[in-house]
């Protein structure tokens, strides 16, 4: 009891600013967090099939409009008969991204390998349809967390190596190489990326001949990748420019060539640095996935966006409880991808120096 | 015999990289030169088959829409020109704003970060860590059709005072600072006032530096920087009057109106923002090892004076880097605002105009220039920063 009251003297009242300060926090709290959790929870509805059981005065979060809307939320307008694709896709995803992360997981090389080569091409094939007596699914009925997931999956995917090799373009020896990379990485650094979704929306059709009718959405991807390779680009360069330089002159005495260079001695030392600026990025990119919306995709927030102008649901309640679920979504995975980055970068050692 | 060998073999794999570095480089030129010609080729065909029409001429017509926010001339009549002028200013009222607003709750939550108080601390830590992980857009969603459509209808406003704080769902009404004839010569007494008191400031730590005792300025300082605006007043007799926003059938007038979209979207940005300020400011503090701040107090210096001629200029040289990237990201963000109709830039321009003209390839690359251009201004005004700041005698 002592230790309590001691602890408490100590680190909440050791002076009078910090007395007044610690009263007016909980004085804070008392007046803003019980009205939240009144409307959140207590005064909520759980039940009801319209927007009626939401309207009145007394009436808190609007629940049922969630669970209405869940099929549209996951799966975004992919025909009903088949979403056991979408399924399939999901839980490989989720048994590979378990098999690299937990750590008692044997074989992390077949998973990764696995991963990287067959999981996209089945996916692909799941989704996309078309083949194997698969109905097709264009991309303009994909939607919800789907979408949202291969805008992001997709996006770091391509992003990455494309920045490594842009980072590599910046330190190189080659002037023509290196002022190239430097323009690519500044220009994309230097415009939000709403102009470069609508570059691809409006601009980029204009650039591709008519034979080629690209999909919009892929049309989308690309723009995401090359506006997001210029910010890994500059992570991967922090991460060469922290390697001591005789690394690579040793690597050059032993007679290796410039990609084996690269390959084998500079970039897993690199990269290894880098990893916690690239799982920032890669948070930025899951948040920044919400902008397609804009340019007219339903994503997540984009389902969301539609169904709160929905006449059917339509209140005041309806919007503010669509976007806090939509905040813990993202936010529980947001949260947990950086403190999965802090654990690796605790794991790697990266924060030690001598 | 030996020796020459070896120097023939080195010149002759030095020749072989030269020629391969060559081959390299021109590749890439050869590749970007074809992938621009057909890109161009393509684009005039697809110009021609859609009847767009291309070059700038468009700048010249007439708009024909209506903008929510302008705060130089405008009408239904002017120019594409005009709508791009009105977009660049009202990015930039935003920003200005949002950065103002993301400065300070940013260091107030970055110190507070690193208080002693454990509760204030811990709010800190949430603070930032709830706001980090949300979409920008999804919190300028919320601000703007969550909160600011709940505010009460113009006739139950949130007041304080008559007019001197209205809040509703129109927006935020503030009585408006209006200069009168004669109001130019109060400026410019102000004006005058701060350089002098600059000057004197400079002299005295000139004078301090030399002599090791500062001259006592500080009332010299107060009486021009107070008395010269104050005599100014006197002579032109207060050119000034308030302009109080006053209810006008079902609507407030007059006064400084802040629409809901601009307010939504800089409380939006200004506290998304924060979150990321509060931590480079976070960084630059615990940058300065504890020992300078042992030394200063070793020296005999006063906490409070401890902090501000050791701790803050030396956490400035890391925290001012990144908070200009901060800045600019504000800026870039604020394109957002096509999400809720803030007519700026990318709302206007890239938007409305976009879609009148179809001239996407134009409209298009003036937007990003003009982006590219705030972010090489900025990084020129941290060059120049930086190396004032650098340390010197290294």
């Amino acid at each position: 009891m002592t230790t309590a009251l001691r602890w408490t003297r100590a680190n909440l009242f050791s002076t009078p600013g910090n007395a007044v300060l610690t009263s007016s926090i909980v004085l804070l709290f008392v007046w803003a967090v019980p009205p939240v959790i009144d409307w959140a929870f207590l005064r909520a509805v759980w039940t009801g099939t319209s927007r009626d059981a939401c309207v009145g005065a007394d009436v808190g979060a609007c629940w049922p409009y969630i669970w209405a809307r869940a099929g549209q939320i996951i799966y975004g307008f992919y025909p009903d008969g088949e979403r056991w694709r979408v399924d399939i896709v999901y839980a490989l995803g989720i048994a590979g991204t378990l098999w690299l992360t937990l750590p008692n997981i044997p074989r992390k090389w077949l998973g990764a390998a696995l991963m990287i080569f067959a999981f996209p091409v089945a996916a692909y094939v799941l989704l996309l349809g078309g083949v194997f007596g698969l109905e097709a699914v264009p991309t303009l009925h994909w939607g919800g967390l789907l979408l949202t997931l291969v805008v992001a999956v997709v996006g770091i995917a391509a992003s990455l190596p494309l920045g490594i090799l842009l980072a590599l373009g910046r330190r190189s020896e080659l002037p023509v190489i290196r002022w190239f990379s430097v323009t690519f990485i500044e220009v994309w650094r230097g415009v939000p990326m709403i102009t470069v979704l609508f570059m691809a929306a409006n601009m980029l059709p204009l650039f591709l001949p008519e034979s080629l009718d690209t999909d919009k959405l892929f049309r989308a991807l690309v723009a995401i990748a090359i506006f997001n390779a210029a910010y890994m680009a500059e992570v991967v360069r922090g991460g060469l420019q922290a390697i001591p330089r005789g690394q690579e002159e040793a690597a050059k005495a032993l007679g290796l060539g410039y990609w084996r260079r690269m390959t084998f001695v500079v970039l897993p030392q690199a990269l290894k640095i880098s990893i916690p600026g690239l799982v920032n990025n890669m948070v930025s990119m899951l948040k920044d996935t919400s902008l397609i919306s804009v340019i007219g995709f339903l994503d997540l927030l984009g389902v969301i966006q539609a169904g709160n102008t929905d006449p059917e649901w339509a209140s005041p309640n309806t919007a503010l409880t669509g976007y806090l679920f939509l905040a813990i979504i993202y936010w529980a995975a947001c949260f947990s991808l950086s403190r999965y980055s802090a654990r690796l970068e605790r794991n790697l050692n990266v924060g030690a120096r001598p | 015999m030996l020796r020459r060998s070896v120097e023939r073999m080195a010149a002759r794999k030095s020749a072989r990289q030269y020629w391969r570095s060559l081959a390299w480089q021109l590749a890439v030129v050869a590749a970007a030169l074809l992938v621009m010609a057909w890109m161009a080729v393509n684009a005039v065909e697809s110009l021609q088959r859609q009847h767009i029409a291309s070059g700038f001429d468009f700048l010249n017509e007439t708009a024909g829409f209506g903008i929510l926010q302008t705060s130089v001339h405008y009408t239904e009549e002017s120019s594409y020109g005009r709508v791009l002028l009105i977009g660049i200013i009202n990015t930039i009222i935003v920003a200005v704003i949002s950065i103002v607003l993301a400065t300070v709750l940013g260091f107030l939550i970055g110190i507070g970060r690193l208080s002693m108080n454990w509760l204030v601390s811990k709010v800190c830590a949430a603070y930032v860590e709830t706001l980090r992980n949300i979409p920008l857009l999804l919190q300028i969603l919320f601000w703007y059709f969550g909160v600011l459509e709940a505010l009460p209808y113009p006739r139950n406003s949130v007041r304080v005072g008559e007019g001197l704080f209205i809040l509703n769902n129109r927006g935020l009404y503030l009585p408006l600072l209006q200069s009168e004839s004669g109001a130019w010569l109060v400026w410019g007494a102000l004006t005058i006032g701060v350089a002098a008191a600059l000057a004197l400031r400079s002299w005295a730590v000139r004078k301090q530096m030399a002599t090791g005792v500062r001259p006592a300025t500080t009332g010299m300082v107060f009486g021009i920087l107070l008395g010269l605006p104050a005599l100014a007043l006197a002579a032109t007799g207060i050119p000034f009057s308030l302009n109080w926003p006053h209810l006008d059938g079902l609507n407030f007038d007059g006064g400084l109106h802040i629409f809901p979209e601009l307010a939504a979207l800089a409380v939006a940005l200004a506290t998304y923002t924060a979150a990321y300020i509060a931590e480079t400011v976070r960084a630059g503090l615990q940058s300065v090892s504890r020992g300078q701040r042992e030394a200063a107090a070793a020296l005999g210096l006063k906490p409070s004076l401890a902090v501000r001629l050791v701790l803050i200029p030396q956490a400035m040289r890391v925290i001012v880097p990144p908070l200009a990237s901060e800045y600019l990201s504000i800026t870039k963000n604020s394109s957002l605002a096509i999400a809720i109709g803030y007519p700026e830039l990318v709302s206007v321009f890239a938007g409305t105009v976009l879609n009148q003209t179809g001239q996407a390839i134009e409209v298009i690359t003036i937007t990003m220039g003009v982006y590219l251009a705030l972010s090489l201004l900025t990084s020129l005004l941290m060059n120049w920063y930086n190396s004032a700041q650098a340390m010197r005698g290294e």
